[in-house]
């Protein structure tokens, strides 16, 4: 800030105004009147405020500057047009500063479609949303009567329409290991099953009450010791023991999403097969979807063919078309 | 003889201009936001009085299929928004000035009076200070309504994990339909600020750049005396927003 600033209270060396410029009630006494002991330092608003109404403001000999007395009209005219040259120059400087600075940002190498330094302050968001993650945070659930009757069907990506739903198999790779467990759907149906209604958000930013019927995720973990390089029990003691991530693929892999261990362990995970108390139908990602009420729908990806568990992030489709990876709520 | 008058603080100045692109860029990324789910409109029934926005304003502004550049460009904003407006608050708070801003009971009596005045169906204009009561009203409630930004914006950036903020708000959609009524109140705010502007003059706008108003004097003093000198008030201080 190269503008001059105000003498706001306090003396600089070499100016030999005193400030006692307002003085109470109707009179004023100009600042001239040097040599007699300075009024107590009294911060400059006090006065100013005490009386804003009433009172004549005279403050043009802050605004003088050395080599500028303001003795005449023409002299105060000077220092004005001086004053407001600068002032302008500033303010249209940043102004300037500002929209190149825009235009320097839209320029930028893009980070899996976000331009890089936005990209760099989302992944900061992230970190400062984790600092605040609480796993007993819980998406808040509503009586399933409120839900909705035909949820939304918003998207089709992955959802091939030669897929036969009979044909389906999953496949989970589980953390250092090379073989795939391929499962059925009655293997997934023997595990306990956990219903959810809740309000389902969109990143567009609609949402709806919809209510699900699957096995939670951390069940599922459990019952066939995946997501753990020793491959036991997930277990409070060892959180080194666990993978950083789970990814997920449709078998046709043009949608894929990955999530955060903690989100994918979350207590409302569901590996989901029923909706509204029905099998899942086709357009719903049949016959085995994910729920994952802690993000947006993103990360609800449908039809699952392939689990895997991973310390490094594994790729997200939405995240690769600009979008934060977390995608928490 | 004119003389120079302290307005503006170089503090204030400076929150002022830099809010002012920052609130730009908060209002333009969250309208790319918006595009995707564009369900607001006036109404009754079925019947629409009018719809938020035309495809028409998508296409000339190049807003559609921007979602993800709107939340990337909104949640890095939201910090700027969020510190500008923080520093101006304190600032206020410690220097004092909220004293100038803060509305009184004599506030609403004088903003209707002033407004009255302003549209020429009253001749008589409220004395003044710094602000009238209808700038003292305005300029508060913008800071509230900024502060109900923020929090509906938390209310929806992380329902569950800030959910007792999304509770307050009245839930999910409806912090949602606040945070959007709020950005329209920005809008309205900011063509009326603009116009008044204009009406109030260069004098007025000049001192929001260097701080200062330039005011004439009536009776012509000398500037270099040896003694004090008294002056008797008799100038009105006609200071316009």
């Amino acid at each position: 800030m190269k503008e001059p600033e105000e003498n706001d209270g306090h003396k600089v060396p070499g100016d030999n105004t005193n400030e006692s410029g307002h003085s109470e009630g109707f009179y004023e006494i100009r600042p001239e009147h040097a040599h007699e002991p300075a009024p107590e330092q009294q911060p400059e608003h006090k006065n100013r405020i005490a009386d804003d109404t009433d009172r004549i403001k005279d403050d043009t000999d802050k605004f003088r500057n050395d080599k500028n007395k303001i003795t005449d009209d023409t002299s105060l005219k000077k220092t004005v047009r001086r004053k407001t040259i600068i002032g302008l120059i500033v303010l249209l400087g940043m102004l300037t500063l500002f929209v190149f600075g825009f235009a320097w940002v839209m320029h930028q190498p893009k980070d899996e479609e976000a331009y890089g330094p936005l990209r760099k302050i989302l992944d900061l968001n992230e970190k400062v949303n984790r600092q605040f993650y609480k796993e007993s945070s819980l998406a808040p659930l509503y009586p399933i009567s409120k839900s909705e009757k035909k949820p939304r069907v918003n998207g089709d990506l992955g959802m091939d329409t030669s897929f036969k739903i009979a044909d389906w198999e999953l496949y989970v790779v589980n953390i250092d290991s090379h073989d795939t467990m391929t499962l059925n759907m009655d293997s997934i149906k023997k595990l306990p099953k956990t219903e959810i209604c809740f309000n389902f958000k969109c990143i567009e930013g609609w949402s709806q009450i919809t209510f699900w019927g699957g096995v939670r995720f951390i069940d599922f973990v459990n019952h066939y010791h995946l997501a753990t390089h020793s491959h036991k029990p997930l277990s409070n003691e060892n959180a080194s023991d666990v993978a950083r991530y789970a990814g997920f693929q449709t078998p046709d892999d043009q949608y894929y999403v990955g999530l955060d261990m903690a989100s994918a362990l979350h207590p409302q995970t569901l590996l989901c097969y029923e909706m509204n108390g029905k099998p899942l139908a086709y357009d719903q990602g049949a016959p085995l979807r994910l729920i994952v009420p802690v993000k947006y729908g993103i990360k609800s990806l449908k039809r699952i063919g392939v689990i895997f568990f991973s310390d490094r992030r594994p790729a997200d489709y939405w995240y690769e078309q600009g979008y934060d990876y977390d995608a928490a709520l | 003889m004119k003389r120079l008058e302290k307005k503006h603080p170089l503090a204030i100045r400076w929150f002022h201009w830099i809010n002012f692109p920052v609130l730009a860029i908060m209002i333009w990324s969250g309208t790319l936001i918006y595009w995707a789910n564009d369900v607001y409109r006036i109404g009754f029934g079925d019947k629409t009085l009018l719809k938020f926005y035309p495809d028409s304003f998508y296409k000339a502004f190049h807003i559609d299929g921007r979602l993800a550049e709107g939340m990337a460009w909104h949640f890095v904003f939201m910090w700027f928004f969020f510190i500008n407006g923080m520093l101006y608050v304190l600032y206020t708070i410690f220097s004092g000035e909220w004293r100038l801003l803060v509305p009184d009971k004599k506030s609403f009596k004088e903003a209707i009076q002033v407004t009255l005045y302003d549209f020429h169906l009253s001749k008589f204009k409220p004395p003044q200070g710094k602000y009238n009561g209808a700038q003292k009203i305005a300029y508060t409630a913008i800071i509230i309504m900024g502060f109900g930004s923020l929090v509906t914006g938390l209310a929806i950036y992380k329902p569950i994990q800030w959910s007792w903020v999304t509770w307050l708000c009245g839930g999910y959609t409806t912090a949602r339909i606040i945070h959007f009524i709020l950005t329209i109140g920005y809008v309205l705010f900011f063509l009326i600020h603009i116009t008044q502007v204009i009406l109030a003059g260069w004098n007025n706008f000049r001192a929001m750049v260097v701080g200062f108003d330039v005011v004439d004097r009536k009776e012509n003093i000398p500037m270099s005396t040896e003694n004090p000198v008294l002056i008797e008030d008799e100038t009105e201080n006609e200071t316009k927003p």
